[in-house]
């Protein structure tokens, strides 16, 4: 039985929380909706009023393009290295900046410049300098003698994929070490001062303690980096446009919706997309749970 | 184990704690410069002028001319209000909403709380490309195709959801006994939140609320697909599509100004509100 008071809230509640639903069912719900269902249609983007339904023929259209899998690839490859570059760069900058050293406020302030940055900005940046006649970059390689001459990094398609890598563990890891250093702030501090009065080595604290008391914490973190780094468009976009060689699964999408006005094929790669990456949330979120009731069991 | 312990004299550990202190401070002096630098060098290029861009030397040149021009060009100008007017309304919408429903999410109890605030959650993580053809459609049919507002629209399926997520973590963090006497006093619950928590709500309003404004001053994707003209075109499309004359004419140096330019202010807000950006980003991820 519902007392009346519980019913007032449960009205009140709803009211609070109409116009946020009304918005998200507008912006959100409906155009999803409407995507999946372009993708089962033959629209074209300059007459979208003008098509029939066709079934799943596009999601089999996409299936065959060499070039998705090739999106499908660099993507993958993109959110596996630089994620895992990213969380163990990140890890090591937290304990750094957690640590006593000297210049810690400057270090702490100094890190969010590159957070803060457009995409865009830090992409065109990365580009100027690693210019392959004249970024500074090259400049120093060859200064120090590292080389005769310098490397095409942007103009090369084999090395365009691992310098969207190095562009974005440049922009994304000061996001890591913030959430990383929020996590070491709320650990006890005793447990470490009783391991150091123990003797243990700094490596066997970091192994046997920080690592498995952070890992909630880094947990979140790397499931939030995964799926950002799945839907990469703007910075492999602004850097190679549709190039192949750095071509992630958006680039993809927008490209067949976009620029060839395929508005049903479109609509069937950004659906893959969507599974994909919910597919991906699912089973870190589920692993996550699992590494938690398995700790709970110890 | 034996229990013999090698004794080491004072200097020892005197030394060792000295070699320490220099590691660390050349590791902390080569990540201010791996992260620092890129902007450095960005300022450095754009007050550099023809040849001198070609040679590396370290110093700026102090040579005004691109900004001059960057200035007295009307479609960079345009495109700096454009990303203004939309980074400032969807900021106000998506704060308005936001604790409108962080409110509820937060502090009254209703069935669907938790599904509600799991939806919130995976918009928030979603492909903005999904809802492209849909927000496309979407937005041919009001007519704000190629207008500046049609992003205003756009933005909220990012910024509504991280808001209310962001927001909702703030207001559970209050102390209750606040609004009890209120309860107790028969008073509503929109009397409680505008009166009653509003005012503290301050700090959680600006961090929440700069972290909206950054994600929509950044955002690309949207901004590119539903703009068309120079005149409707937010600054990172601007920067993202600036070239130069040729293909072999690259304008390293304007594009090097006009970074820097709309990056200055983005970077001093977050440096001058260091501590409640970190606060905003990190009560929505780690307490959530």
């Amino acid at each position: 039985m519902k007392t009346r008071l519980e019913r007032r809230e449960h009205l009140s509640g709803l009211l609070f929380v109409a116009p946020l639903i009304a918005v998200l069912v507008l912006v959100a719900g409906w155009p999803l909706a409407r995507t999946l269902y372009f993708s089962l249609t033959d629209a074209y983007l300059d007459d979208s009023a003008n098509h029939v339904l066709v079934g799943f023929g596009n999601f089999v259209e996409v299936a065959s393009d060499p070039v998705w899998w090739r999106a499908v690839r660099n993507t993958a490859i993109f959110t596996t290295i630089s994620v895992a570059i990213e969380t163990v760069l990140g890890l090591a900058i937290a304990l750094l900046v957690h640590g006593a050293i000297p210049g810690r406020g400057l270090v702490r302030a100094a890190i969010l410049v590159p957070w803060a940055m457009p995409v865009v900005v830090s992409t065109k940046i990365w580009e100027w300098m690693l210019n392959d006649q004249f970024g500074v970059v090259n400049r120093a390689i060859v200064g120090l003698g590292l080389a005769d001459h310098g490397v095409a990094w942007v103009a090369n398609g084999s090395l365009l994929l691992g310098v969207v890598i190095f562009i974005d563990v440049w922009m994304t890891t000061p996001f890591m070490v913030l959430l990383i250093l929020a996590g070491l702030q709320i650990l006890p501090e005793e447990i470490f001062e009783a391991a150091e009065v123990d003797g243990i080595p700094w490596w066997k604290r970091l192994w046997s303690i920080t690592l498995p008391l952070l890992a909630p914490t880094i947990g979140v973190a790397v499931l939030f980096r995964v799926l950002d780094a799945l839907r990469m468009f703007d910075l492999a976009y602004v850097l190679a446009g549709a190039n192949v060689n750095a071509m992630t699964m958006s680039i993809y999408a927008r490209d067949r919706l976009i620029n060839n006005q395929e508005l049903g094929v479109g609509s069937a790669a950004s659906t893959m997309v969507f599974l994909l990456i919910a597919f991906v949330a699912i089973f870190i979120v589920g692993a996550l749970r699992l590494d938690r009731s398995g700790a709970a069991e110890r | 184990m034996s229990t013999r312990i090698k004794r080491r004299s004072g200097a020892y550990y005197r030394a060792m704690r000295r070699v320490r202190q220099v590691a660390l401070g050349c590791v902390t002096a080569l990540l201010l410069f791996y992260v620092l630098f890129p902007y450095y060098w960005a300022i450095v290029s754009s007050t550099k002028q023809g040849a001198q861009l070609y040679e590396s030397v370290l110093l700026p040149a102090l040579d005004f001319r691109h900004y001059k021009e960057l200035f007295r060009d009307a479609n960079f100008a345009t495109s700096i209000f454009n990303s203004l007017c939309v980074a400032i309304s969807t900021t106000a919408l998506s704060l308005g909403l936001g604790t409108l429903a962080a409110y509820a999410l937060g502090r009254l109890s209703f069935p669907e709380r938790r599904s509600l605030l799991l939806t919130v959650l995976m918009i928030s993580i979603f492909p903005q490309v999904v809802v492209l053809s849909g927000m496309f459609e979407l937005i041919r049919w009001f007519g704000l195709y190629n207008r500046v507002w049609s992003l205003v629209f756009a933005y909220l399926i990012f910024t509504l959801p991280f808001t209310t997520w962001v927001l909702t973590s703030f207001i559970r963090e209050f102390p209750r006994e606040l609004e009890e006497a209120a309860i107790m006093d028969g008073c509503s619950h929109w009397r409680i939140l505008t009166c009653i928590l509003l005012p503290l709500m301050g700090p959680a309003l600006v961090s929440t609320g700069l972290l909206a404004f950054i994600l929509a001053w950044n955002e690309f994707l949207f901004a590119l697909t539903f703009t068309l003209t120079e005149g409707s075109r937010t600054v990172p499309v601007a920067i993202g599509l600036l070239a130069g004359n040729s293909r072999y004419e690259y304008p390293f140096g304007p594009i090097m100004a006009a970074s820097v330019t709309v990056t200055l202010p983005l970077i001093v807000l977050v440096l001058f509100f260091q501590r409640k950006i970190v606060a905003g980003l990190t009560a929505g991820a780690v307490k959530g």
